[in-house]
């Protein structure tokens, strides 16, 4: 798997939407790869895009931070891992961002960086964090869990990947 | 929602006729003005919900019903299990048993203003909220079981909270048939450092003005006047439920065609009552109940421990504790014949009327009191428990403002910081660690709580008894 640091900067989207767009550096190549939030009447939607379904479950981590705080304000000083597997693509990434959830709850950490390894129906991914600092991340609330709402792991019109489900907070 | 796509029964009754898949028909207690301002979501999962196996008389919604996952939120379904009905975990959903107790003073409003900055300041000090949050019990393995099975009941006997409680608790503060050996160790592991934490989101503790009363009797009876000052907490069953949820739900997923069960939305997620995953499941969410109540019972502690120390003549009494997320078995009655049915409320809250056998001798002859939780700048309600919402909504009613507006939407409109210096002018005080937590709870994210009430007041679900207005809030 290609292992590239990147770039985070953060705009508004077109439909007012949190957007996040990563480019690789050196650029070789002009990629899509964003997170964004979508609305849900009662939570938050989270969505990542990426030219691979690995890419795209990399930015919905993103996204998922997003929805505790600003990505961009966790120093990635600490390493964690998670495997798991499902069976099929959709129930994976919400295995992936649960297993996010569970390892934020338990360890009282924030995650700012994630690379995904996916090899058929089961992944291996890291995440890159620090503890939660109250002062300084200003987390607006906590995520219970990600769920079945709104998911989807497909290709869009642009062929990119689209990694995409509602989370409960 | 398009009302073309509704049969209006009654001004507050809307109907979805049984088609396709539908084994019952679906029903919206709304105004017309509720009605329309809700999302077609609610209408399509209204109608999903009434495709499950073993489905009772509706598909119901109760006036604050929005989007949710799978169930509305607001909805509420019994199945029997002799009809080969099921439990859904999305139908009790990831916070499983949030709720609301409120608790009154023995204070007025006016006694509270004299040290409304002290009293605020000290109770965000005691009660642990937000992200990253932890409580002061660090429970082992053994003293989680007995805190899974035990409830309320167990934080009594724990030093946390006092034996009259007990009984203005649901359940009488401890659900029966729990089983902490169903769930998992993730679980088990994320509540450790968590029972008395308040949560983040939705959660909060106030203490509000009570400042018009409907039914002076009624009032009376629940120990409330006009001008008192009483105190709520609304929160769940934190990380175990949250933990219990997301296991359920994956499992029930994946087995779902084993039982031969076709869920039109995956979020609908069940299994058969009388099956292992559903009595396994049953087990779990039954000691998540626990856990709410414990740790509900253990915040009023800390609660009391603030008052004593700031105001020594309080007495903080509970008038009542409802859950909100749950599934639970009932009597009720289906075309004159009485059945054991387990009734899923989610985002409803029970409401029992007068006389049921289940209620504390004090409100036998006046019904279960319902409490609603409102936003942080308008206004939260007691009701009552009506004889007729048994045969409406299997006893249950509403169980706050309900969202009108996404979170993200929420923070496009309104800065946290200014929402508090506003609320501040108006006599509120607000006290959260996050500016972005406060603007996703924004009151103008909410449904108007005064024309919900109303609504499940005149479609019979429940009735006013008095309305309270915020003093001060503790966010998460």
């Amino acid at each position: 798997m290609l292992v590239a640091r990147r770039r985070l900067e953060t705009k508004k989207g077109c439909c007012g939407c949190e957007r996040s767009r990563t480019s690789r550096i050196p650029m070789t190549k002009v990629t899509n790869t964003r997170w964004e939030h979508f609305a849900h009447e009662a939570d938050m939607g989270v969505r990542g895009v990426g030219v691979t379904p690995a890419e795209a479950f990399e930015q919905a981590a993103l996204a998922l931070t997003a929805v505790v705080t600003d990505p961009s304000t966790v120093t990635p000083s600490e390493l964690i891992e998670i495997t798991c597997g499902a069976p099929d693509q959709e129930l994976l990434l919400v295995d992936w961002l649960n297993a996010l959830v569970y390892e934020m709850a338990t360890r009282n950490m924030l995650f700012g960086r994630f690379e995904v390894g996916i090899n058929g129906r089961r992944l291996h991914g890291k995440a890159w964090g620090e503890r939660v600092d109250v002062a300084r991340h200003r987390p607006a609330v906590e995520v219970k869990g990600a769920t079945y709402t709104a998911l989807s792991v497909s290709l869009d019109e642009n062929h990119n990947w689209v990694a995409q489900c509602v989370v409960d907070v | 929602m398009d009302t073309s796509l509704l049969k209006r029964e009654a001004d507050f009754e809307w109907h979805i006729p049984q088609t396709g898949k539908m084994r019952v028909p679906g029903i919206i207690y709304a105004s017309e003005e509720l009605i329309r301002d809700m999302d077609n979501k609610v209408f399509e999962q209204v109608t999903n919900v009434a495709m499950l196996p073993g489905i009772q008389k509706a598909s119901l919604a109760m006036p604050d019903a929005h989007w949710g996952y799978g169930f509305p939120i607001g909805g509420v379904a019994a199945f029997d299990p002799k009809l080969d009905g099921v439990v859904s975990a999305g139908g009790v959903g990831f916070d499983v048993s949030c709720g609301v107790r409120t608790l009154l003073t023995g204070l007025t409003a006016a006694e509270i203003e004299a040290v409304k900055e002290q009293l605020a300041d000290s109770l965000f000090r005691a009660i642990p909220a937000g992200v990253g949050s932890t409580g002061k019990l660090h429970l082992n393995q053994e003293e989680m079981d007995s805190m899974l099975t035990g409830g309320a009941y167990w934080a009594v006997e724990q030093g946390y909270g006092l034996r009259e409680d007990l009984e203005r608790i649901e359940e009488h503060g401890q659900m029966k048939h729990a089983k902490p050996g169903e769930v998992s160790e993730q679980a088990k592991k994320r509540q450790r450092d968590e029972v008395g934490t308040l949560g983040s989101g939705n959660h909060y503790l106030e203490v509000q003005k009570v400042v018009e009363i409907f039914d002076t009797d009624v009032a009376t009876a629940f120990g409330l006047r006009e001008g008192d000052a009483v105190l709520s907490i609304h929160c769940g069953s934190r990380g175990l439920g949250h933990q219990i949820g997301t296991d359920f739900l994956r499992k029930m997923v994946i087995a779902a065609p084993s039982y031969g069960i076709s869920l039109p939305d995956r979020e609908l997620a069940c299994a058969p009552i009388n099956s292992e995953l559903g009595r396994s499941y049953l087990g779990a969410m039954r000691a998540a109940i626990n856990c709410a109540l414990a740790n509900r019972e253990v915040i009023t502690h800390l609660v009391r421990q603030v008052f004593a120390d700031i105001l020594p003549k309080a007495n903080l009494t509970l008038i009542y504790d409802v859950s909100h997320n749950t599934c639970k078995v009932e009597e009720h009655a289906i075309d004159g014949e009485k059945k054991q049915l387990f009734v899923h409320r989610k985002g409803a809250t029970r409401a029992f009327g007068p006389g049921h056998q289940d209620l504390p001798e004090a409100l036998k002859a006046i019904g279960q009191p319902v409490l609603i939780g409102g936003t942080m700048g308008t206004a939260s309600y007691i009701l009552v428990g009506t004889s007729s919402g048994e045969a409406r909504s299997f006893s249950s009613s509403c169980h706050g403002a309900g969202r009108r507006m996404s979170r993200h939407q929420a923070t496009k409109q309104w800065k946290g910081r200014e929402l508090i210096d506003y609320l501040a002018t108006k006599g509120i005080l607000i006290r959260s660690p996050s500016y972005r937590g406060v603007a996703e709870e924004a009151p103008g994210a909410y449904k108007d709580v005064t024309a919900v009430v109303d609504a499940a007041d005149q479609a019979g679900l429940s009735r006013r008894v008095a309305k309270l207005a915020p003093m001060i809030c503790v966010k998460g």
